[in-house]
């Protein structure tokens, strides 16, 4: 129908009288210039489909906004009265502070057992491999009792040379508080992954690469950091942040050992008001939203640190391209040029 | 690149003392393939030895050999004298530390077929890392050699472009600028233009003419039988992991005495 209404500005516009004919030409296709010119414009084909699919996509998500505001078994007001709470922002603190931990010793644990398994040392491969297999393979809530349990399996931690003497002893009731054991169960868990990630990553880096690199002599410490890891951070990093996302929700889990994060607060709370457990998992849920978003906001600026070299020119970033959208046209497009041409040159 | 810029570089690379190169009896297998049979070859300070031969007869590997890329089975090489990768050791050879043959390779330059430049370094960056990692110049230094080397092999005002930018036949002479970058006595190229387009081919070859001009020992295997004619003065046949024939060019490529050198000839000219 759209086609038909468009047909007598087309006919015109290709008409012979150029007089009162091309006008109308620009008003329907939008642009001036010799008639001869219009009649070869192309003109893009209808989509009718695209539309109805567009069209029910926007009515099912407005359902299911209005659905969300307006039910009150969400209890909006209640929602608003938690989330700010003290308490709700100290679990919202342990959450954090379990999963910055956690991660950075994940992270290293994960780079050494990679660089084990990579090693040509078979002793190094088999105990990486064998760390793996059995990390990966435990559940963490299961090794999060495990840990919780620990002081009661062995009552003092010693450091020395195995059936001979030791040098140094540690009692374990001092030494693992429950965050203690919510990082350390974590932590072991996510370096088996980790190593998964990272030496998948240094796979990826061509052979060639650490060829010319022994071929110049670079110490192998001196190749692993400044040559092989920028190369495979590319191909670690969205696997990683992948990891990392699942790390922050899996912290959720230290409630089950007595640490009181965003969720156990949340748990804690509902129990006491229990007309609020609706509202109190919204909290959550959103507090884990806004964090993951964080996190995936700084995924795209990293994985763009990394793209250096690996792209002829760098795309330009949602901020720039918002800033271009807004100054029109013209000048967004000489923004997309020069972010293109300083991106392409940095 | 003008003669007066390649004059005034060479200067700068007359410090770099040109070195001697022996291969010894030197044997190779990969698994039951006997890829090094007995290969022995003399290339003098400041000459250039190009080795030719089909695919598969052991061209890169003797290469790859010299810097210790490869270790030998049975034989040794000796640059400038020294015997690489491994020391007499009560009549017997034994293997350097890693330490000791990573030295060795700062006085070995190599260029490989395909570049193998680092992506996330710039051109600049990518001649200038090794010096300054070895410990052989401090940065400014080392970025200033870099300058005056990619002017050298022509790539004045590229310092900052990565290699992606850049096209084969320029990121093969970064490549030569990079290992020209620790001073080495000697540069081996692994078929430095077997992956360039043909009218790439060119401007690398004319920086390696340049390069033999200036007196750097070169071992160049290459499948570019008319640059070997200008260029070498020792050209070396090899075949199933024996050198049929050496000399030069006027003997071995245009009157060849060997029949298998006469039949890859007639295949490749």
């Amino acid at each position: 129908m759209s086609d038909l209404t468009e047909l007598p500005a087309l006919a015109g516009s290709s008409g012979t009288q150029p007089g009162e004919a091309s006008g109308a030409a620009v008003g329907a296709v939008g642009a001036a210039g010799a008639p001869g010119e219009d009649a070869q414009r192309v003109v893009p084909l209808r989509r009718p489909g695209r539309w109805i699919a567009t069209a029910v996509v926007l009515v099912v998500a407005a359902q299911l906004v209005h659905g969300l505001a307006t039910n009150p078994f969400y209890q909006w007001g209640r929602f608003g009265y938690w989330f700010l709470r003290p308490v709700v922002l100290q679990g919202l603190l342990v959450t954090l502070e379990v999963t910055a931990l956690s991660a950075v010793l994940g992270l290293a644990g994960g780079i050494v057992l990679a660089l084990m398994r990579l090693s040509r040392n078979w002793i190094l491969q088999s105990t990486s491999w064998l760390y793996i297999w059995v990390f990966r393979s435990v559940p963490l809530i299961v090794l999060l009792l495990f840990l919780y349990n620990f002081s009661a399996l062995y009552r003092t931690l010693s450091l020395g040379v195995p059936f001979g003497p030791s040098f140094a002893s540690f009692s374990e009731t001092k030494l693992a508080g429950d965050l203690v054991i919510a990082v350390v169960g974590i932590g072991l868990n996510e370096a088996a992954f980790a190593a998964e990630v990272v030496r998948a990553g240094v796979l990826s880096v061509d052979q060639g690469q650490h060829e010319a690199a022994a071929a110049l002599g670079l110490p192998r410490g001196y190749r692993f950091r400044r040559i092989v890891l920028p190369q495979a951070l590319r191909a670690i990093v969205p696997a990683y942040v992948n990891q990392l996302i699942g790390l922050i929700k899996s912290t959720s889990l230290v409630y089950y050992v007595s640490l009181l994060d965003l969720f156990g607060e949340v748990e804690t709370m509902g129990s006491s008001y229990s007309g609020d457990i609706v509202p109190l998992l919204l909290v959550a849920t959103v507090w884990y939203l806004v964090l993951i978003s964080l996190v995936s906001v700084a995924q795209y600026y990293v994985e763009r640190h990394y793209a250096r070299g690996a792209l002829r020119a760098l795309p330009p970033t949602p901020l720039q391209r918002l800033r271009a959208g807004l100054r029109g046209g013209a000048a967004g497009a000489r923004v997309r040029l020069r972010a293109a041409r300083t991106g392409g040159t940095r | 690149m003008s003669t007066a810029e390649a004059a005034e570089a060479g200067v700068v690379d007359a410090a770099a003392e040109a070195a001697g190169i022996e291969v010894r009896g030197a044997h190779k297998w990969f698994g039951a393939r006997h890829v090094l049979d007995g290969v022995s070859l003399t290339v003098r300070p400041g000459e250039v030895a190009v080795v030719i031969g089909p695919s598969g007869s052991g061209k890169s590997t003797l290469l790859r050999a010299v810097n210790h890329l490869e270790k030998l089975d049975a034989g040794q090489v000796l640059v400038n004298g020294e015997p690489v990768g491994v020391r007499p050791h009560r009549g017997r050879l034994k293997e350097l530390t890693e330490r000791a043959i990573l030295r060795q390779r700062r006085r070995i330059g190599f260029v490989f077929q395909n570049f193998n430049l680092f992506p996330h370094l710039t051109a600049l960056e990518n001649v200038a890392a090794a010096p300054v990692a070895n410990g052989l110049l401090d940065r400014a230094a080392a970025e200033e050699r870099a300058r005056e080397l990619l002017a050298r092999v022509g790539l004045a005002g590229r310092e900052d472009a990565y290699p992606r930018q850049l096209s084969g036949g320029q990121q093969q002479r970064v490549a030569i600028a990079r290992a020209l970058a620790q001073n080495p006595g000697v540069i081996l190229l692994d078929e430095p233009t077997s992956a360039l387009d043909p009218e790439l081919v060119g401007e690398v070859l004319g920086v390696l003419k340049d390069l033999a001009a200036s007196g750097t020992t070169l071992i160049i295997v290459t499948h570019e039988v008319g640059f070997a004619r200008e260029v070498a003065d020792t050209v070396v046949f090899l075949d199933g992991g024996r050198v049929l024939e050496q000399g030069p060019p006027s003997q071995v490529i245009d009157a060849p005495a060997h029949p298998r050198t006469r039949e890859f000839l007639a295949r490749v000219l």
